[in-house]
């Protein structure tokens, strides 16, 4: 019960308590909807012409180097017993093939993306933490400790995958090989190599002493510390091969960027000519049914060759000139009925 | 409130198993054993006063609450995940991470939990510190101690305007006459005042009272939740037993008025109090929707089971297609990899904490949120504020709202609910001669006034003046005090002086009257031609209509003053009377037990001694009060009561006497007349008894009195046994009007499909009038009537006639009305037959029995209104109860008295109209209006727009989560079914969390897909409720399937498009989360039909939102969350013109058909909409 003091249980008569505020109620006639659908079909029509041309103007050059045919270039590394194994892959440009030309590795039936895979890393190492060196953290198991129980830097199953195969692109030119310089500086992340991967410091001035008692990933046929010896900037974990490599990829057919071609001669693209890759063949993939491949691409603003989008674009347009054009129809119809009835 | 801590559960276990052997209470006075040891009192078994509804303890609160958490499926469920993501072979997230949401939900409801508990222990404390007077034997007085100090066996003191701090059975007041007034409201709400008596043979006029000699035993009944019953006896040394009944308790929690002090011993105290047994909690009602929802959420956890089964099967095979593992697969300990079939039995349970987000668990969470603020606007709605009684409408069942907008039946009290329940006195009939009445004041008519004045003159007695004192005293009427006038909001405060000062007006023009009254005799012939046509108050002449200005100023400046009497009554009718009394000079001034005073018009003073008084009960019909008349000394019992009550025991009607026999014809003939013109009834008599005859007749009243075996049956008899011969004086005819807009909304109700019944306790004449003025019936509906139909037998026979009829009639078929919308608009009222039904209760049981049941229900079906008249309130539940069961149809019971309290509790939605008759309905119903008329902005506004929003959010949610869930599933086929997520969990929960959780609320609360006025105009629009066309399992199913459809657009544009690039996992995701966030949001935009300002903040603050959280996060995160890096991916995507180009194509790849095909669903309407205006123009 409330004295006559107390306020009013009146509601506050404003337009928000009483649900009327100005509101705007869209009428999806068909005088907006059918404009609408035509230009939104229009518009498409125009993006998908110009990323279906912008994709055309990208070259690429694929070559697979798996070496399941008898008689492809790399068969005979793909024998089991054959160590070192070095194969040739010849190729020819009949057109100068325009630079800045990037040269990637791609694989396929590869699942980077496999859950317990994309785990497996100890993040604390790769920023140079040495205290996880003596003792990587759970996540890296079973591939933390070798069978003597030393730790392994860096550990896990991404750092062991690491693909291995190496390639030197020498262009023919008279019967001799010129060699083509591959440019391997930041193919990787920017933020990778700056900012989330850290060297462990040198130890007495020795880097490789920061790896003390540690071994390296049972796949890798050498340790961290000496993956690229003449470019300490390049050296352990900031090798942007290894960047590269520990950056998943999201399907299991995918491409990496192995180096560019940016110098010298070659900046402005691959003449036309004969051109010789020899592939030091160490990565095997044919036990899961997996593919290995070069590819050789340009890139324009959209990035790499893509005719699916432009494609896509074309179509949901022309999709959408047609719905508009059957909403015309059906709006037509039911004006003319009631003119009729009228 | 209901929660009782397990403690005191064991305790009341303990005490009831105790009880058995005992089937009483015994309660001595403590104050003998004040000293001892609490082990050595007598009472001690019984609970002390201090009260506990707090759940928690400081030290319980985690355990319990968490304990009580985990009660409900949907927090099982979220615990099931987060232990399965510990079992490392399972797990799909970090442990850890996958805590937080269930964190969160367990922490926000425990503050919430937490808050509420200890406002309720800051209440309790705050009662339990309360200061109440207990007697102390030491210092041989009422001392001020706590209210948790009261135990039973105390004596308690309660002062005026105190309140009672638990049931005492009152043994003294300050009242010389030994009464004790005390006011309910804090129980029941009603504000009238009950009074209590002394247990006889305590009160010891004006003398101290005095507990230290209370030397008796106190037997009473165990406790229990019946606030209108109680019996015992107390038991003095020398055996002597004296009964009390309710009567002579004080409960807790209310409080004394009028009494300056009363005092007694506590018989219950805290817990075992009869207001805290009836302290029933809020009521929980699961709605319709809630129901339907429950379903589709299985249906969800089978989809949820087919798709783990999916990714279990899929990752065995994926497995067994691998001669030999490859480098990624990653090996256990020992170097062995996981045999391929139990990997999958793996897959299985990690595919459920991944997709887990498909059963719409914060579903729940949303939908009270919604419900909050669907019921925010409803109690904010001023068209649904009454201003006369300061009163807005209430929600007190929080989780139905959506139910109003699907009601089929409607069940509506009379009395109360469709009518004013403001009686009015229209019309009396004294002597045969029959006056009649202005409609809105009592007006006294003159002519009676002659009459009344020509027998005050003459001979200070007669018929007139007798029916006038039988009006003033026959009630029981009580006479508030001015000093203890309380200050606060009456009901009809503003029309009891409104009625007041309108009778003090009349006074005065009573008084010119009789001035003229004085020239009338000189010359009666001018009169006679003043007032042949009745008396009009626009009629008054120049000269005494000045009079009357003048004095009401007069009146209105001396209003305040102490002439002031104002009135209590428990009925409206018995108000009406007394002021009609009034309104002619009879004003009863005081009344006490023993006398009742009455001031006539010639301002002399008669004080009545009450030798008894036989209250109302609804077997006889009647009430009787018997007095001494202070001058003449003669025992009169004057009556009133149901006519037939009355007619059937009147005396000398057979005698040759013709003129009695003739006034009862007479009066008889007024009486039908009063009823078919909707008037309530009520007669009047007088009995004059002789001393002796009454000296007998008390001494058998008295005997029956203290009976304790068959006392109502023996009271009942002594009754009726004196009240019989009585002599007529008259009839009254009292209006109850109808509420405003009471035709207008019944018959909006039934345009909007409802069926509309009215149960009533009136008789058939008066209830089929109100019926027909209602609009409930029309003149030219087809109505069938089953009244007094004694034989089962017969009854059948006529239902199967009626039936019969009805087949026939029906044969052209315009039975079939599915029309929705627009068309039924002009199809269904005109073809359809109108058909009512009016029974009565008797009939109604026999229809109702077993064998007959289904022929009525049957018969029902076909009627468009019906109308129950005599029925008791339990008939009324039983109604609404059959219709409910067997037609299995939402039911609205609407009714405003305690006897429409078991109807509004066993319909699906129970309305309260808080009137005159107590708040009983209120506290029972699940909302509460203040005129029927508001039930139609309830339901056909309210109710639409709630049902509409709330299935429309619920739909939205399931599709939500399926849509988004979806990406992922899509995804195992990409990643070897192995669990991965291409989206950071935390954005995931983020997702969920902050960027789609306000739209789809908003959604729910402010949504208005059609204006109230629109509503209001076309009730039909209703339909689409009643026939839960907002929530059908094909809406489900399309939601599911359009999100399905999306989820494949959202996830294979982006697939086809990087697929074979050298993108990462989380920089794939990216797009795909962004996407979706676009789709869901739009989604919500093509739904949502009208746009205020809030929708415009909301939406783009969701998508503004999602971008800054991302980005910053992205930001921020360096390697916060392994395996995934978030870091700095949104900004390299967002650099990238590609990731505009999917997030645009996606888009509308994902919401083309759902425009498309709404759009031509709007083409199609309107064409549908132009060629029926067509059809109706032309036709």
């Amino acid at each position: 019960m409330k004295n006559e003091g107390e306020a009013s249980e009146q509601p506050d008569n404003t337009a928000f308590t009483q649900q009327q505020l100005p509101a705007w109620q869209p009428i999806l006639s068909a005088g907006i909807v059918i404009p609408g659908f035509l230009i939104i079909g229009l518009a498409f029509l125009g993006i998908g012409i110009g990323l279906f041309l912008t994709s055309q103007t990208i070259q690429v050059l694929e070559m697979d180097y798996t070496g399941v045919e008898k008689d492809s270039p790399c068969f005979q590394c793909t024998i089991q017993s054959v160590q070192n194994c070095t194969c040739e892959v010849t190729f020819s440009l009949s057109a100068l093939f325009t630079g800045p030309v990037f040269f990637y590795y791609g694989l396929s039936n590869y699942f980077q993306n496999f859950r317990k895979y994309g785990v497996s890393k100890d993040y604390y190492q790769l920023t140079g933490d040495t205290q996880y060196f003596k003792s990587p953290r759970d996540v890296c198991f079973p591939y933390s400790h070798d069978s003597k129980n030393n730790p392994i830097v860096p550990c896990g199953a991404i750092a062991n995958s690491m693909f291995n195969d190496t390639f030197e692109l020498y262009q023919i030119i008279n019967g001799t090989k010129k060699k083509v310089p591959l440019d391997g500086k930041g193919i990787s992340w920017w933020t990778d190599f700056n900012i989330k991967y850290r060297n462990p410091s040198s130890v007495n001035g020795s880097f490789a002493s920061a790896f003390d008692g540690t071994v390296k990933p049972i796949n890798w046929p050498k340790a961290a510390y000496e993956l690229d010896l003449t470019d300490p900037n390049n050296n352990g974990f900031l090798n942007q091969d290894f960047l590269v490599w520990m950056r998943r990829a999201a399907l299991p057919q995918f491409r990496k960027l192995y180096r560019r071609i940016t110098e010298g001669d070659y900046a402005g693209g691959l003449p036309a000519g004969n051109y010789s890759l020899t592939v030091h063949y160490n990565y095997p993939v044919l036990s899961f049914d997996g593919r290995k491949k070069l590819v050789f691409s340009n890139v324009s603003w959209m990035g790499g060759k893509n005719d699916f989008l432009g494609i896509a674009y074309l179509v949901v347009g022309s999709l959408c000139v047609v719905m508009s054009v059957v909403m015309l129809i059906v709006y037509a119809k039911f004006k003319f009925s009631d003119d009729d009835d009228a | 409130m209901t929660w009782t801590n397990p403690l005191t559960l064991l305790r009341h276990g303990w005490t009831r198993h105790w009880n058995p052997d005992r089937p009483v209470r015994t309660v001595v006075s403590n104050l003998p054993f004040e000293d001892l040891k609490k082990r050595e009192q007598p009472n001690r078994r019984y609970e002390g006063n201090a009260i506990r509804t707090n759940k928690y303890r400081l030290w319980s609160f985690i355990p319990m609450n968490l304990f009580e958490q985990f009660h409900r499926m949907a927090n099982i469920y979220f615990v099931g995940l987060a232990i399965l993501n510990f079992v490392p072979v399972v797990n799909a997230f970090q442990p850890e991470v996958a805590l937080i949401p269930i964190c969160i939900i367990l922490a926000l409801t425990a503050v919430k939990d937490g808050w509420e508990d200890f406002r309720r222990y800051q209440t309790d404390q705050q009662l339990n510190n309360t200061p109440c007077f207990i007697f102390s034997r030491k210092q041989m007085c009422f001392v001020e101690r706590r209210w948790k100090d009261v135990r039973v066996g105390d004596f308690v003191r309660v002062l005026s305007n105190e309140i009672i701090p638990a049931d005492i059975l009152l043994l003294h007041t300050s009242d010389p006459n030994g009464v004790c007034h005390m006011e309910t409201a804090n129980l029941d709400g009603e504000t009238s005042l009950k009074q209590r008596k002394v247990v006889p043979g305590f009160s010891s006029l004006g003398e101290p009272f005095q507990p230290q000699t209370f030397d008796s035993t106190v037997v009473c009944e165990n406790p229990n939740n019946n606030l209108n019953l109680f019996k015992g006896y107390v038991e003095r040394p020398d055996k002597r037993r004296t009964g009390f009944g309710i009567d002579s308790l004080l409960l807790r929690g209310c409080m004394v008025r009028n009494t300056d002090d009363a005092a007694g011993i506590v018989v219950y105290a805290g817990h075992e109090t009869k207001s805290m047994l009836n302290n029933s909690g809020p009521r929980y009602k699961r709605s319709k929707i809630e129901r339907k929802m429950n379903t589709d959420v299985l249906f969800c956890v089978v989809l949820l089971f087919f798709m783990c089964l999916i990714g279990a099967l899929g990752h065995a095979i994926w497995l067994e297609t691998f001669s030999s593992m490859p480098s990624y697969i990653v090996p256990d300990s020992n170097g062995n990899y996981t045999p391929s079939v139990l990997a999958g039995f793996y897959m299985f349970f990690t595919m459920i904490i991944l997709l887990q987000v498909m059963i719409p668990v914060s579903l729940y969470v949303s939908i009270e949120l919604v419900k909050m603020g669907q019921i925010f606007f409803i109690t904010q709605d001023v068209e649904l504020y009454d201003e006369e009684l300061d009163r807005r409408v209430q929600c007190r069942a929080l989780n139905i709202t959506e139910d109003l907008g699907q009601i089929q039946y409607v069940f509506s009290d009379k009395t109360g609910t469709l009518t004013e329940n403001k009686m009015v006195f229209r019309r009396c009939s004294v002597m045969g001669t029959e006056y009649c009445h202005e409609e809105n004041v009592v007006v006294p008519d003159r002519k009676l006034i002659l009459e009344v004045d020509r027998q005050m003159a003459s001979i200070q007695t007669g018929p007139y003046l007798d029916f006038f004192l039988a009006l003033a005293i026959c009630n029981t009427v009580l006479v508030s005090s001015v000093t203890a006038q309380r200050q606060r909001v009456r009901v009809n405060v503003a029309d009891l002086a409104g009625a007041e000062r309108v009778g003090d007006v009349l006074r005065a023009l009573t008084h010119s009257t009789k001035t003229r009254g004085g020239e009338t005799l000189a010359d009666p012939f001018s009169i006679d031609e003043d007032e042949s046509d009745g008396f009009h108050s626009s009629d008054v002449s120049d000269a005494a209509g000045q009079k009357v200005i003048s004095s009401e100023r007069k009146v209105k400046s001396g209003l305040s003053g102490s002439e002031e009497v104002c009135y209590e009554a428990h009925s409206p009718d018995e108000a009406a009377l007394i002021h009609a009394a009034k309104a002619y000079g009879f004003t009863m001034m005081e009344r006490t037990p023993h006398y009742v005073t009455v001031k006539l018009p010639d301002e002399a003073l008669l004080k009545f001694e009450v030798l008894d008084i036989l209250t109302f009960d609804s077997t006889r019909r009647r009430m009787s009060i018997i007095v001494r008349h202070p001058h003449t000394k003669e025992i009169i019992m004057y009556t009133k009561g149901a006519d037939s009550a009355i007619m059937e025991r009147l005396g000398n009607v057979f005698s040759v006497k013709s003129e009695a026999k003739q006034t009862a014809v007479k009066t008889q003939r007024d009486l039908d007349m009063y009823a078919r013109n909707g008037l309530r009834t009520l007669c009047f008599a007088k009995k004059v008894i002789s001393e002796q005859e009454f000296r007998a007749w008390s001494a058998v009243r008295q005997e029956a009195l203290s009976a304790i075996e068959e006392k109502e049956e023996r009271l009942m008899e002594t009754a009726n046994f004196i009240e019989s011969s009585f002599t007529l004086l008259g009839a009254t005819g009292i209006e109850d009007r109808l509420q405003e807009s009471v035709p207008e909304t019944i018959q909006a109700l039934r345009r909007a499909g409802m069926q509309v019944w009215v149960l009533t306790g009136d008789k058939p004449e008066t209830a089929i009038n109100i019926a027909y003025s209602c609009k409930l019936l029309e003149h030219e509906d087809l109505v069938f009537t089953f009244i007094s139909v004694i034989l089962q037998s017969l009854c059948k026979m006529r239902l199967e006639d009626t039936l019969g009829e009805l087949r026939r009639s029906m044969l052209p078929p315009g039975a079939d009305h599915q029309f929705r919308g627009y068309s039924s608009a002009f199809t269904g009222p005109l073809m359809e037959p109108s058909i009512g039904l009016v029974i009565d209760g008797p009939t109604l049981s026999m229809a109702m029995s077993d064998e007959l049941v289904e022929q009525f229900v049957e018969l029902c079906k076909h009627c468009r209104a019906v109308l129950c008249c005599r029925v008791t309130p339990l008939q009324k539940s039983a109604v609404v109860k059959l219709i409910r069961q067997k037609l299995r149809v939402m039911t609205l019971a609407v009714g405003d008295g305690a006897n429409d309290v078991n109807m509004i509790q066993a319909a699906d939605v129970g309305i309260g109209v808080s009137g005159q008759e107590g708040m009983q309905a209120v506290m029972a119903s699940d909302f509460a209006i203040t005129r029927f008329k508001h039930l139609q902005r309830l339901l056909l506004v309210h109710g639409h727009w709630c049902y509409s929003r709330l299935a429309n959010m619920v739909i939205y949610f399931f599709y939500k989560n399926v849509a988004y869930v979806n990406l992922l599933f899509w995804y195992q086929f990409f990643c070897g079914f192995s669990a991965t997520a291409m989206i950071d969990y935390w954005l995931m929960i983020f997702f969920n969390l902050f960027f789609t959780s306000a739209p789809p609320i908003m959604f729910g609360i402010m949504e208005k897909e059609v204006s109230d006025s629109t509503l209001l105009s076309l009730p039909e629009l209703y339909k689409r409720g009643q026939h839960s066309e907002g929530y059908r399992r094909s809406t489900f199913w399309i939601a599911i399937l359009d999100a399905f459809y999306q989820s494949l657009v959202c996830f294979f544009i982006p697939y086809w498009t990087y697929n074979g690039s050298d993108i990462g996992i989380f920089a794939f995701g990216t797009p795909m989360n962004t996407v979706s966030l676009f789709t869901i949001i739009l989604h919500l935009a093509i739904e949502i039909k009208s746009w205020t300002a809030v929708h415009w903040v909301i939406m783009i603050g969701s998508v503004l939102v999602y971008f800054i959280v991302t980005l910053a996060y992205s930001a921020i995160c360096i390697s916060c969350n392994p395996p995934s890096d978030p870091y700095w991916i949104m900004h390299k995507q967002m650099a990238d013109p590609m990731f505009y180009l999917v997030c645009i194509l996606t888009t509308v790849v994902a919401l083309l058909p759902r425009t498309f095909f709404t759009e031509i669903l709007l083409l199609w309407s309107e064409k549908e909409r132009s060629a029926n205006g067509s059809k109706l123009y032309t036709g």
